[in-house]
């Protein structure tokens, strides 16, 4: 299998790898970087647990190559909170609001949330719904995650 | 004065480590050395297997072996039921852990390939040669019992895996010559339960201890010991299962499957870690689905509404393997909540467990009671439409009024306590249901239309005394132990064998500490999922953790207060009687300057400096606790809807719900299981269905076509509670993790039917597509 030198910035560090053609990004994070707070969850880029942003846009990583990210900056769950450990405001709001019960899509429902933010800053409840269709939640009801972005928006001092 | 930690909303204490990517699922922990498995599956649900060609498989690059039935026929013993109902002819049929002479079902295991990496163990999937010989195949769980349908299994002649009847008082005469009777076929269609971690396994072997330790995705680590025991021939002790961080059961992570097994064979033979993580489409295969049911229902009744009878012939569908709890779904916890909130006195639940050629049935959220309360609320539906009552005044007309210390129904269980009117009542008045109906006249006078459904529920959880469980069949007890341990620094670890994955747990079990020895929170560290550091328990499931580990967690706590007080006096050189305790503090009775904290308490019991006389050292109690009875949460629901008589499409406008678990440890985890539930049911009513094709292929074998609720297709659930303590449970607690989806399903389908009144619509088969609907509205 034909290997490519790739290098990626990952959480603020530049990281170098050879890498096999067919490496999915997500494998690359996980396996590679150890980086597996990013989660696996349904294959078919459906569910959203894999959601990593890329140049700051959020990403499925199960659907695209670690070569193809060549040159990219990339922010995982594992880099969202300040560098002195300090919780990104919707890792807060996650918390503070039971937005997640077994964890295993909060990483990528919290990076699509970020993103979310991001291009809306003071969404209402139903473009928060609507943003986050991508994103499967099998114990919550997605109920209080809505309450968690909401709230992540007004502690952000988001403008409507 | 202080808020109670007992009924406080506090944040969960497992979080950060969630919400910060350090949580530690079983796919993410890396072993030096680990090789991957990956199982080759049957594309076939019915064939024999003619050969299997390993040789190119085993030649790839980074293969380090291929594995089929022929090398673990005799290694592995068959995969057990562990639920055999009795009376009931149960056909306890071989379940090899791979097949080696035919495939029942497509996902079946054929061989399995270990590399160095994931993606050479897939590419030498793809080299494995099967040579299959079709057999004929059926899905259905009716048509498998009739004369000339495909066999499955030789030793199960029309496919029954079990025939099982339950009665109470004279169901065949309430039916003689009743004033009214309705009838319906209801198909209980098959669901994909969907965690959204799929299944993992992590196998270690060291030969020279002859120990085992395997990392599973199970709700119930110890049973999976009890079984990897039987299945290796391994000596239970020998074996060490962790469950670490769980993402999801509903019932798919009870099971103990063929793969685990057949990873921990693989590191028996390579001496290697060995790791096998399906992927989602082989989880929608291979791991176990739930409901399946074809039932045939009738219901008696007076021409005031009165029920006088409700019987049943339903046909449970197995899948092709009786998976480790499955008879027991349909039968006990399904056959035996036919009276529902409701005093029904004639009750007669019959049902076949069928074997056909799709994948094992399990436990799924509900598991049986969804099956129950779907059927009862169905049929009051229909006898209001034949009597042309309210839906809610029937219901009125039959709940049985409030009790507090056990009431007896007709197939013999004794609910604990119950006050279903005042939830009924609570609800109604929530919605403002008389303007509702009044808004519905008024939108159908505008060719709009809206539907309203509302549902009383009562259903058995907190699961259960082990007498009973013996009574009925399952092959172990369902007690639970609970050790609390403090050390000299004051703080203390829970140690529990029930294994909480997403249910917040590591709160309210703090949260119970806390209130009973004022100890905080904080200072309290809960321990689960690992046999080789939890005393023995039998799983998280059947919403049964909080009732039943949490009430060994506070009467032990209560035998520490005790041997505490008793410290504590001779700390204070007083007599144990007249101690009195409050807010973690021991103080002599009317001088409360003079105290012992518990910490002060832990300190010396761990010392052991100044102990009375014959007080052993430590301050640690471990009890085994067995529940009396189960418990019996309920409440009332609704629903309302509108459809689009153009299109078919169904919003759901708005859902409120009474839930009465008794008091909450933490009302904010409380409602986070209620929303969740909900929704899950909601996907019952309007979106999921495992769909085969007359291949037994299944058709919606990804996320892409098995269609699973998301964030903008649900609206804002409106909870509520009301308060009714459990007398049979030390804390009064009852379940609460699966009351929304046994209560939601119904609700939803019924404010559809409702919906679709004026178009003479009175059923539908779910999911409620808006395809069946639109067929629906334009046949009529």
């Amino acid at each position: 299998m034909a290997k490519i030198p790739i290098q990626i910035t990952v959480n603020g560090q530049v990281r170098q790898f050879e890498v096999d053609t067919r490496l999915l990004l997500v494998h690359y994070l996980r396996e590679e970087l150890g980086l597996t707070g990013t989660k696996i969850g349904c294959d078919t880029s459906q569910c959203g647990a894999c959601v990593v942003h890329v140049n700051g846009a959020a990403v499925k990583s199960c659907t695209l190559l670690a070569v193809q990210v060549d040159g990219a900056e990339i922010t995982t769950i594992e880099g969202l909170a300040s560098d002195g450990g300090a919780l990104h405001p919707l890792q807060e709001a996650f918390w503070n609001n039971h937005g997640l019960q077994c964890g295993y899509c909060t990483s990528g429902m919290i990076m699509a949330s970020v993103e979310l933010l991001q291009r809306n800053p003071r969404p209402t409840g139903q473009e928060v719904r609507e943003g986050l269709e991508g994103n499967i939640c099998r114990c919550t009801g997605y109920q209080n995650i809505v309450k968690a972005v909401l709230a992540a928006a007004e502690a952000m001092g988001g403008q409507r | 004065m202080t808020t109670r930690i007992f009924g406080s909303g506090i944040r969960r204490r497992e979080d950060p480590r969630l919400i910060t990517g350090q949580a530690t699922y079983t796919d993410d922990i890396k072993l030096p050395g680990t090789v991957h498995a990956a199982i080759k599956r049957s594309i076939h649900a019915h064939a024999r297997i003619k050969s299997v060609d390993t040789s190119a498989a085993a030649a790839a690059p980074g293969v380090l072996a291929v594995y089929t039935g022929a090398d673990t026929d005799g290694v592995l013993n068959p995969i057990p039921c562990a639920w055999v109902v009795p009376d009931s002819d149960v056909k306890a049929v071989a379940y090899p852990a791979i097949a080696k002479d035919v495939v029942r079902y497509v996902g079946d295991a054929v061989a399995v390939v270990v590399a160095e990496d994931r993606y050479q163990a897939e590419d030498a999937l793809e080299l494995i040669e099967v040579d299959y010989e079709p057999l004929p195949v059926v899905v259905n769980p009716e048509e498998a019992t009739k004369d000339g349908a495909p066999q499955l299994h030789d030793d199960a002649p029309n496919n029954q895996a079990f025939h099982w009847v339950a009665s109470g008082g004279d169901s065949d005469a309430a039916f003689d010559s009743p004033e009214v009777v309705v009838r319906d076929t209801i198909i209980q269609q098959k669901l994909i339960p969907t965690p959204m971690e799929p299944r993992a396994a992590l196998a270690t072997w060291l030969p020279s201890m002859g120990e085992l330790t395997l990392w599973s995705t199970s709700q119930n680590p110890h049973i999976c010991r009890f079984v990897t025991s039987l299945v290796t021939g391994l000596p239970e002790h020998k074996i060490r299962v962790i469950a670490p961080e769980v993402g999801g059961g509903f019932g798919s992570k009870i099971a103990v499957y063929p793969w685990e097994m057949v990873t921990a064979f693989c590191a028996m033979k390579l001496g290697r870690p060995v790791k096998w993580t399906e992927t989602r489409s082989e989880n929608y295969i291979a791991t176990t689905h739930g409901r399946d049911h074809v039932e045939h229902v009738e219901l008696a009744a007076t021409r005031d509404g009165k029920i006088t009878g409700v019987r049943s012939v339903v046909y449970a569908g197995m899948g092709a393997y009786l998976s480790t709890a499955a008879p027991g779904i349909p039968t006990i916890l399904h056959g035996l909540m036919y009276c529902g909130p409701y005093e029904i006195p004639n009750v007669k639940a019959e049902v076949y467990g069928v074997f056909t050629n799709s994948t094992p049935v399990e436990a799924y959220r509900g598991a049986g009671r969804p099956e129950a309360t779907f059927l009862l609320e169905r049929m009051i539906d229909l006898l209001a439409a034949e009597l042309d009552l309210d839906p809610v005044e029937v219901r009125r007309r039959n709940l049985i009024p409030k009790f507090e210390d056990g009431h007896d129904i007709a197939l013999g269980l004794t609910y604990d306590s119950g006050d279903y009117q005042l939830a009924l009542d609570t609800v109604l008045d929530h919605v403002g249901y008389q303007a509702l109906r009044r808004e519905q006249a008024r939108l159908r006078a505008n060719n709009q239309y809206m539907g309203i459904g509302v549902s009383t529920y009562c259903e058995i959880c907190g699961i259960g005394p082990s007498q009973v469980a013996g009574a009925v069949g399952f092959g172990g007890g369902l007690w639970e132990s609970a050790i609390v341990r403090f050390y000299a620094t004051g703080k203390a670890n829970i140690f529990v064998g029930t294994s909480p994955h997403g249910q917040g747990e590591e709160t309210t079990f703090a949260q119970i500490l806390s209130d009973e020895l004022g100890v905080d929170v904080d200072d309290v560290e809960v321990i689960h999922g690992d046999t080789d550091n939890t005393p023995m328990g039998w799983g998280t499931y059947g919403s049964r953790t909080t009732v039943i580990s949490g009430a060994a967690i506070a009467l032990s706590a209560r035998k520490i207060k005790d041997k505490a007080k008793a410290l504590a006096a001779h700390l204070l050189e007083a007599a144990e009687e007249d101690i009195e305790y409050e807010d973690g503090k021991f103080f002599v009775r009317g001088s409360p300057d003079q105290s012992k904290t518990i910490q002060d308490v832990a300190l010396m019991a761990n010392v052991a400096w100044n102990m009375p006389e014959g007080m052993e050292p430590g301050l640690e109690a471990t009890t085994f606790y067995d529940t009396p009875n189960f418990s019996f949460p309920f409440g009332a629901h609704v629903a309302v809807v509108t459809v689009d008589a153009d299109t078919g499409h169904i919003e759901l406008q708005r859902y409120a719900c009474v839930d009465d678990c008794g008091p909450q440890i933490n009302p904010m985890i409380v409602e986070g299981q209620v929303h969740g539930g909900v929704v899950q049911g909601a996907g019952q009513a309007l979106w999921e269905g495992a769909v085969y094709d007359e291949n037994g292929q299944l058709l919606t074998g990804s996320m892409m076509d098995y269609a699973l609720p998301r964030a903008h297709l649900v609206p804002e659930i409106e909870t509520l509670s009301t308060e009714t303590p459990s007398p049979h449970n030390p804390l009064g607690v009852k379940g609460i993790g699966e009351t929304g989806t046994i209560a939601s399903t119904p609700t939803i389908y019924n404010a559809v039917i409702d919906a679709l009144k004026p178009f003479g619509v009175t059923r539908l088969e779910m999911p409620l597509t808006p395809e069946r609907v639109w067929r629906a509205i334009h046949q009529q």
